[in-house]
């Protein structure tokens, strides 16, 4: 344990610009050097997709090869770099804070976009991964609103990303794509990615509009009863999507166009999670806290208990039509099946596991699960025990999740580091 | 002068049991009124029906001569009642700051739109209420506990978050359900301070219930006594502390006092 404390101590004055330069510089490296020289002097077959945990999972001799692979494209770059540029890392970082947070943050949320595109551009997988990782991000954040936030424990946010999905694939074949259902495009299919965000600002629209099936029951009614209600709402989107021949039945609906790609959805999940962090640190969001933890108490200190909770699932619904919007986007392809119970159990896993109340935790939570679902799917079965292994030990230790009841401090984050007094 | 609470024959039933009768209360500006009874009298009902948790079944409740029966508890509140709870009833998971923050929710005007884009005219607001929330902790003496999660504080100083609370809501009368529950005698001596400054401040009316008698006699101007949801006895200290009607069904024997 000394040793780890020391470890984290003599890294204690790294900024955040210092560990982007790091991974900036493992980027480069495995982008130049990765598959012509690194991976084919360990004997790997290809560049390990996600940290070699596919490759070792599938064949185990590879194991020295991989470790070697991580430890000199990621680790000893990353942690070197990062050291040794505190020089200017630091004074840099300092500069910025006398600008104006939202410029520094978005230079820096810049700057992390140009190293994951790199990053996932090695190849599609990785891209795809990134993908499906970022819309996990979108529908944790806004279930945590509900769930977290709210307290309410809703099932139907399979339901409400459904009608997002649907929503919006119905106006982009209408409108941009020559599709056998809807027949000629109606408007020019060069306006589509431009229009885009109105199709799924739509979904959002509608998915809200449809939480307030939900939500209105939960003005008399919470827990246990609240939740089968929810979950009997997902299956109601289900079946009825189901039956409606016109948009596919259960054979599903394919066919939309490409118009998310990583940078618009990058875009969509940074915008989703500022939002709702400036809903849910301002006092009109906190009252969503309050209504959780004592509703009469609420009531009496003048919050609109019932404004708040239709606030809440109609927010957090919208969040999810526009994941599902996007969802649909990047697979071409939906159908009912792909909302139903097991994607609920992956949400609620993913916001359990990341932690209640805390947008960064939800982040944790979705990244994490979604790695981990792909690193581990050579394991095939037992994945499905592992992870849930993993969650009831997460419920052992920390009963709210990993981080929760925390929230993102900008400022905190990207100021310059200097380092820590010895025993401060 | 009119009377700035008016409830008149207040009449409300559970189902078959009638829990309060015929009640009629008049609260005057800057006034302290004190509401005692033995347990089951029905007085914390009474602070449900006029702050609108229920709806009373028969009756008259008048706020500045403007009809609040039937109107949502929050509304209410809005409207100039403000409110402490017999059993705390405070936020667990937020800090003492953002309890008095909260309270100031029908002040905001900002809306959804404001609240999601963090726009100036949201930032101004909530830094107003902030500095306004700084000097209410001050005030009530737990300044130094802004940043800690109420579980941490000790009784006493949840009792005073409780009340610094209803007056953030800006109130006209102040309902207290009890203020000194489960106090030793020095917080208790405390509390007593505290209501007084709060009034003198304030100029706030106020209306409590309380079991102690040394408590109400030093606090109320005026006295009503409930037993079984009906008034018994009303008027000022003395002439309640000595009601023969009132020391049977409430006090008790005299040597009790």
């Amino acid at each position: 344990m000394e040793f780890v404390r020391k470890f984290k101590n003599s890294f204690s004055n790294v900024p955040m610009l210092g560990w982007f330069l790091g991974i900036l510089c493992a980027v480069l490296i495995e982008y130049y050097f990765g598959y012509d020289y690194i991976s084919y002097y360990l004997g790997l077959p290809k560049i390990p997709v996600l940290f070699g945990a596919l490759i070792v999972l599938k064949n185990p001799i590879m194991i020295p090869g991989v470790i070697g692979y991580d430890l000199i494209v990621y680790v000893i770059p990353i942690l070197l770099v990062a050291k040794v540029s505190t020089f200017f890392t630091n004074p840099l970082a300092a500069a910025m804070e006398k600008m104006p947070l939202w410029l520094s943050a978005l230079i820096h949320l810049i700057l992390f976009y140009g190293i994951l595109h790199l990053w996932a551009g090695i190849n599609d997988y990785r891209v795809m991964v990134v993908k499906l990782t970022l819309i996990s991000i979108i529908l944790t954040v806004s279930i945590n609103v509900i769930n977290g936030y709210q307290g309410e424990f809703s099932c139907s946010h399979p339901g409400f990303m459904a009608i997002g999905a649907y929503v919006s694939s119905i106006l982009t074949l209408l409108f941009f794509v020559n599709d056998k259902t809807f027949g000629e495009p109606i408007l020019s299919a060069s306006l589509g990615p431009w229009l885009f965000p109105i199709a799924l600002l739509a979904g959002g629209l509608a998915a809200s509009l449809g939480s307030l099936l939900v939500a209105i029951p939960s003005f008399r009614t919470r827990g246990d009863y609240l939740a089968i209600i929810s979950l009997a709402f997902m299956f109601i989107v289900k079946s009825a999507v189901e039956n409606i021949q016109f948009i596919g039945g259960a054979r599903g609906m394919g066919g939309q166009p490409d118009y998310a790609p990583l940078p618009i959805i990058f875009i969509w999940t940074m915008l989703c999670i500022w939002i709702i962090h400036n809903f849910v640190t301002s006092i009109m969001g906190k009252a969503l806290n309050a209504v959780r933890d004592d509703e009469a108490a609420s009531e009496s200190m003048t919050v609109k208990t019932r404004k708040t909770k239709m606030t809440a699932f109609m927010f957090g619904a919208f969040w999810a039509g526009i994941a599902g919007g996007l969802f649909a986007h990047v697979l071409a392809y939906i159908n009912p099946g792909m909302f139903s119970i097991n994607r609920l159990a992956e949400i609620l896993a993913m916001v359990y596991f990341g932690g209640l109340n805390s947008i960064i935790g939800s982040i944790v939570g979705a990244v994490s699960i979604n790695v981990l679902g792909e690193a581990l799917r050579p394991l095939e079965l037992f994945k499905w025990i592992i992870i849930p292994l993993i969650l009831i030990f997460v419920m052992i230790f920390r009963p709210y999740g990993l981080i929760s009841f925390k929230e993102i401090n900008a400022k905190r984050l990207l100021r310059a580091k200097h380092k820590r007094e010895q025993g401060a | 002068m009119s009377a700035l609470l008016k409830v008149e024959k207040m009449t409300h039933y559970f189902g078959g049991l009638r829990a309060v009768h015929n009640y009629s209360l008049n609260i005057e500006p800057q006034q302290i009124t004190g509401l005692i009874g033995p347990n089951g009298a029905g007085k914390t009902t009474i602070f449900n029906l006029i702050t609108g948790v229920y709806t009373p079944t028969e009756g008259t409740i008048l706020l500045e001569g403007n009809n609040i029966k039937g109107l949502e508890t929050n509304e209410i509140a809005a409207k100039g009642l403000g409110r402490t709870f017999q059993n705390l009833a405070l936020w667990r998971h937020m800090n003492v700051l953002d309890h008095i923050k909260m309270a100031h929710y029908s002040q905001l005007s900002y809306g959804l739109i404001g609240a999601f884009f963090n726009t100036p005219k949201c930032q101004n607001q909530e830094r107003q209420i902030e500095e306004n929330s700084q000097r209410l902790l001050e005030l009530f003496d737990i300044g130094q506990h802004a940043d800690q999660m109420v579980t941490n504080l000790p009784y006493g100083a949840q009792r005073r978050v409780e009340m610094a609370r209803a007056m953030a809501t800006n109130p006209k009368i102040l309902f207290l359900d009890e203020p000194t529950a489960g106090m030793t005698p020095d917080e208790l001596v405390q509390m007593i301070k505290i209501i007084r400054q709060v009034h003198e401040e304030f100029k706030v009316a106020i209306f409590l219930i309380e079991h102690r008698m040394k408590f109400v006699m030093e606090l109320c101007q005026h006295i009503q006594t409930l037993v079984f949801g009906e008034i018994i006895a009303q008027g000022p200290p003395e002439e309640i502390q000595n009601n023969p009607e009132v020391i049977e069904a409430y006090l008790g024997k005299e040597d009790l006092t």
